[in-house]
């Protein structure tokens, strides 16, 4: 779940006869369950909404790999660090498929990736937060990874071919992720005192954070309804998160961990835990741009991206000068 | 001195060494690619390592394992060459380091597939296959830097200069060298220069960059007796965990 407040077109979904000809066309395909291919026709919303969806999707791979590259230095056994260099490296490539994913849309990856560094496109809420310990590599992969695969399995079946079959691949390694990142937290929580502690601060720093990437509630958000008439989002945020919550408490339990939610109760009623919202007007910071890293993470991109331009200039000039000297050769 | 022991941990933590290094840059690649393909190096050095110094730990036999080795030592206890410690600095020196190394490690470990001893050899099978990946990827980008723009060619020339001094460590035979060689562990290190000298001066000429005239050598890596200020202020952030609590499992 690395998209939150998409906007898609703002106008709520057309009714049928408020639709085109063409578009009516377009909506009985999706209907159907048939996958829309790049050279298809598709309304210039569905395009837009796309672009800014897999665009802030490739976003919050590439700035999400920050966090966790943030321990790999630090990681404490041989293992341990193989493992968290594949796992960042893994969100690299994911980064990648989905920047080429977008490309079928007609934006490139040098334009999404300057819409990045000016803040007109957004990445997850999630990793404006800091790592701090340890156990945080555990904590990310446990419910980061864990409220990622959430929202992603089902976009397995998303409308737009490129982007369903992206993330066939992407949710494979996603659940690997958990996994490890459910390991990390077993080593802690059966380790020593400090090692418990930590367990527990990093669940306490990372649970509500978590329950945000599922997006505010579906009262507040505006715009799912039209996204989800094209299948561009699968689910309503509230059904995710709700899921997420039940899944994830007796994973908790299991740990011997406690969910730091005191209204955190199974409903007998429902089958459900209810449980607390996060505070939503920290959410609407972060994404303003006041969360505790935000400055950071956009500068360590922004820095690499132009420390790398003398890199990318010259390959480039290479690949040119090798192709004209090939021509001349005749 | 256990030259067997002090042999397979070079070789551990030569590519231990190297591996933290490259991931330092995990995120911050130039280009996606590269950030990947950086990474990509890191984790088979890492896995590497894991091989070298398994295999130490069973031949010293002090009951240590391949993570006490990497994260219980202090620097002077570190065998690793000059080379590999040197940091990352910018896109031009990781990759001219790497090249460096991997023109050596490709030969070494081919020299080491006929080492007497059966498990040092099955080691080095396994290293080379990567290593081959790993120099025809290296070597590529320098040639393409090298080549490429002014400023992509100034840079790679000055890794060069900054770096060429760090190289003659690889082959200058000491006392563990000359022993493992005799005992047919390792090969001869003057063999494997040839080769080396012979994929570097072909590469760099590719690439348009003037060797260094020039063969003086920095040293005190691989024997631990003077290594740079750079690897202490590495361990201390590789080793932090393993030393701050003690015993602790992960």
């Amino acid at each position: 779940m690395y998209a939150q407040m998409i906007k898609s077109t703002g106008q709520g979904v057309k009714s049928d006869e408020q639709m085109t000809e063409q578009e009516r066309a377009f909506q009985a395909r999706i209907d159907a369950g048939e996958k829309i291919e790049p050279k298809d026709w598709m309304p210039d919303g569905y395009r837009n909404n796309l672009i800014r969806q897999i665009g802030q999707h490739a976003h919050s791979e590439i700035v999400g790999q920050l966090p966790e590259a943030n321990w790999i230095t630090r990681a404490p056994t041989l293992e341990r660090k193989a493992n968290l260099i594949a796992k960042v490296q893994d969100e690299a490539g994911h980064g990648l498929y989905l920047y080429c994913a977008a490309e079928t849309l007609g934006i490139s990856r040098d334009e999404l990736v300057d819409m990045l560094h000016s803040g007109a496109m957004k990445y997850s809420s999630i990793f404006n937060y800091p790592t701090l310990t340890w156990a945080d590599m555990g904590a990310v992969g446990w419910l980061v990874d864990g409220a990622a695969i959430m929202n992603q399995v089902p976009l397995q079946r998303t409308s737009y071919g490129p982007y369903a079959r992206a993330m066939v691949r992407i949710c494979k390694e996603e659940s690997f992720h958990q996994r490890q990142g459910f390991h990390i937290m077993m080593a802690m929580c059966n380790g020593n005192q400090a090692q418990k502690r930590m367990a527990q601060d990093a669940l306490n720093r990372f649970w509500f954070p978590a329950l945000m990437m599922f997006g505010p509630s579906d009262k507040d958000s505006v715009h799912s309804a039209q996204s989800m008439a094209w299948k561009i989002k699968m689910n309503t945020n509230d059904e995710l998160r709700q899921k997420f919550v039940d899944e994830t408490v007796p994973q908790a339990h299991y740990l011997g961990l406690t969910i730091p939610d005191e209204q955190l109760v199974l409903n007998e009623d429902t089958g459900n835990h209810d449980f607390t919202e996060p505070d939503w007007s920290e959410f609407h910071s972060i994404l303003k741009g006041d969360g505790p890293c935000n400055v950071e993470r956009l500068e360590v991109r922004a820095k690499a991206w132009e420390e790398g331009a003398w890199v990318r200039d010259g390959m480039m000039a290479h690949a040119e000068k090798r192709a004209s000297r090939k021509a001349a050769a005749g | 001195m256990d030259h067997a022991f002090e042999f397979l941990v070079r070789q551990g933590d030569n590519v231990l060494v190297l591996g933290h290094r490259l991931s330092e840059w995990c995120g911050q690649g130039p280009v996606l690619e590269e950030d990947i393909a950086l990474a990509n190096i890191a984790l088979d050095m890492i896995g590497q390592t894991q091989l070298w110094l398994s295999y130490a730990a069973e031949v010293e036999g002090a009951n240590r394992t391949a993570d006490d080795l990497a994260y219980l030592r202090d620097a002077w206890d570190f065998r690793n060459v000059l080379l590999v410690e040197q940091p990352n600095r910018d896109f031009a020196v990781t990759i001219m380091r790497q090249f460096l190394f991997d023109a050596y490690h490709v030969p070494y470990l081919h020299a080491l597939e006929s080492s007497k001893d059966q498990r040092v050899a099955e080691i080095a099978s396994k290293c080379r296959k990567e290593a081959i990946y790993h120099l025809e990827r290296s070597s590529s980008v320098i040639v393409a830097l090298g080549d490429g723009t002014e400023e992509s060619h100034k840079r790679m020339q000055a890794a060069l200069e900054r770096l060429w001094p760090y190289t003659g460590e690889l082959f200058l035979s000491d006392e563990t060298d000359d022993a493992v060689a005799e005992s047919g562990l390792a090969p001869v290190l003057n063999d494997v220069k040839a080769r080396w000298l012979q994929t570097v001066q072909s590469s760099l000429k590719d690439a348009y960059l003037q060797m260094p005239d020039n063969d003086f050598a920095q040293i005190g890596g691989k024997s631990g007796i003077r290594h740079s200020e750079h690897l202490g202020h590495m361990l201390s952030t590789m080793q932090v965990l393993q030393r701050s609590y003690p015993g602790a499992q992960w």
